[in-house]
């Protein structure tokens, strides 16, 4: 199953070609580095020997920005970082508007914002497992299967809210707009086939044996190491803590589903994709839990103003996105638009082992491991 | 469901392991001199009443009077979180707080980041360099006081020099 010795002994015992090392840049224009994103890699021959991330080729001020909009507007600014999870980037604000202004949503509108969310967890983490097989080198097909899936969950968006990608579908207090009458048959039409397509895929990758030759062992990272590094969300799930906040610290109303938490302990490439997979079935299941328990009424209450104004002070609000904690700390001045907003971005702090991770490894591993990372240089840079 | 420690709490059993660090605190933060912070934080990760092994987060705000870091801070195994605020760079002085990175690691990409956008300088951080803008660039822009783009003085020779 796993590779037959460590491969950087292997390598140096017998060398009889003399290699110097070269840096080059990967990035910021490359396929496989998921944006604009770019590393300065020190090789010597096919080993990695350092790696230095740059940031900030798709910094876009989002924070600076966000200071002089309405609490309402900067929705649509959280679109835009994490643009493959844009439900669980507005849940996160819109929990923080929430508690800074002590406002009460609606329970159909909380409902509703959790489905949305857990859709988005799968759609994201099929869009994660598509890309990480594409790294692999399996060119289409495996990325095929998860797109066409994820096109089913837009469609679903596209009928709650007009939009596939940059929703804004949550406000202040719930959502925006109720459900069309169409969305719950297409919803249960979709949650009837999903589990047979995560199986396909499942089937197709879990035990495929190139797979398991080139994720298995790979990139080990230590949890009490992660945990240091702040490192959150599957990431660290695959490294066996358990440490998921819609369990340990639930937010809306995740402590009425009941869920599994799937947890590995091996740390590596392939636990990261094992612990997604996992995860879009336990989504499912929240779905279903989240549909039996709706009841009708307003999708938000009447009494929220359009601009919100909380009084003086602080919050922190935090949701488990699809890439690990995503948190909102605002800082209200008593006016219309946040004084401070800062974004705890879990794909920009997921990169602080980087390094550790690539360094010693291949180069053809290097992307494969970067991919496990699962980041969006939409949230990186922001 | 996470535990929350109360401000009041907090603030003694800090007092407690590192006397004169605690210079306020209300309902829900502390509020710890600069000089203890290496200190404070040592002692909240590693002591059993607080085992706060995960900094979740590091945000800077620009007060205009003076600058304020927050650490947001949870503990795995205790499920608790607290809230320990930094004041800095009284009067607009050069603000300076030291780099918590060698208690947490976590803290690496934040406090880059507090440096390139907010000023925010940390003695101790072992790669002290600009993350989202390019070296040379005029200014920090989250600072209250800084030209946006309408008013902006960027020359477009200064772009991009690394």
């Amino acid at each position: 199953m796993s590779r037959a010795a460590p491969r950087q002994d292997n390598l140096h015992a017998d060398m009889t070609l003399k290699t110097e090392p070269i840096t080059i840049n990967i990035g910021p224009q490359h396929p496989s580095t998921h944006g604009v994103f770019r590393m300065r890699v020190t090789f010597d021959g096919e080993v990695v020997v350092d790696v230095e991330p740059v940031f900030g080729y798709l910094h876009r001020g989002s924070e600076k920005l966000a200071e002089e909009r309405t609490y309402t507007q900067i929705v649509t600014l959280t679109d835009r970082m994490d643009y493959v999870a844009s439900m669980t980037n507005n849940q996160s604000y819109i929990l923080s508007v929430e508690k800074l202004a002590g406002i009460e949503p609606s329970p159909r509108g909380v409902w509703l914002r959790m489905i949305a969310a857990e859709l988005q967890r799968i759609a994201s983490h099929l869009v994660a497992i598509g890309f990480l097989i594409q790294d692999l080198g399996a060119w289409g097909t495996p990325l095929i299967y998860a797109m066409r899936e994820r096109e089913k969950i837009l469609d679903l968006f596209e009928m709650l809210c007009g939009a596939r990608i940059t929703n804004s579908y949550l406000r202040p207090g719930g959502v925006f707009m109720d459900a069309p009458d169409e969305f719950w048959p297409a919803l249960d039409a979709l949650l009837d086939e999903l589990p047979a397509r995560i199986d396909e895929l499942d089937d197709l990758l879990t035990n495929n044996e190139i797979i398991v030759a080139r994720t298995v062992n790979v990139a080990v990272i230590d949890p009490a190491t992660m945990v240091n590094a702040s490192i959150t969300g599957p990431m660290l799930r695959a490294g066996g803590v358990d440490w998921d906040l819609r369990h340990r610290d639930p937010y809306d109303y995740y402590e009425r589903v009941k869920f599994d938490r799937p947890l590995h302990t091996a740390s590596d490439n392939n636990a990261r994709y094992w612990v997604r997979l996992q995860e879009m079935r336990e989504s499912i299941k929240i779905v279903y839990q989240c549909i039996e328990q709706i009841e009708p009424g307003p999708v938000r209450p009447a009494e929220v103003p359009f601009l919100v104004r909380p009084p003086v002070g602080d919050a922190y609000g935090i949701v488990e996105a699809p890439k690990g904690e995503l948190g909102f700390y605002l800082v209200s001045d008593g006016g219309i638009s946040p004084y401070r907003c800062h974004v705890r971005a879990p794909s920009l702090i997921n990169l602080t082992l980087l390094r550790e991770m690539l360094v010693g490894g291949m180069v053809a591993d290097m992307f494969v491991s970067f991919g496990s990372i699962d980041i969006n240089m939409g949230e990186v840079d922001r | 469901m996470t535990i929350a420690w109360k401000g009041e709490e907090l603030a003694a059993a800090i007092e407690a392991f590192a006397p004169d660090a605690v210079i306020q605190h209300n309902d829900t933060d502390v509020w710890v001199s600069p000089a203890s912070l290496l200190d404070v934080a040592a002692g909240l990760r590693d002591r059993p009443e607080f085992r706060f092994d995960l900094l979740s987060s590091i945000s800077a705000v620009d007060y205009i009077g003076h600058y304020e870091l927050v650490y947001h801070l949870t503990s795995l195994p205790r499920n608790m979180k607290a809230v320990v605020k930094v004041r800095c760079g009284e009067g607009r002085s050069d603000p300076e707080v030291p780099s918590v990175t060698a208690v947490w690691r976590g803290a690496d990409l934040q406090e880059r980041e507090a440096w390139d956008l907010m000023g925010i300088r940390f003695p101790g951080h072992p790669n002290h360099k600009r993350i989202m803008l390019w070296e040379g660039f005029p200014g920090h822009p989250l600072r209250k006081d800084f030209v946006t783009y309408s008013q902006s003085v960027i020359e477009p020779e200064q772009a991009h020099t690394e």
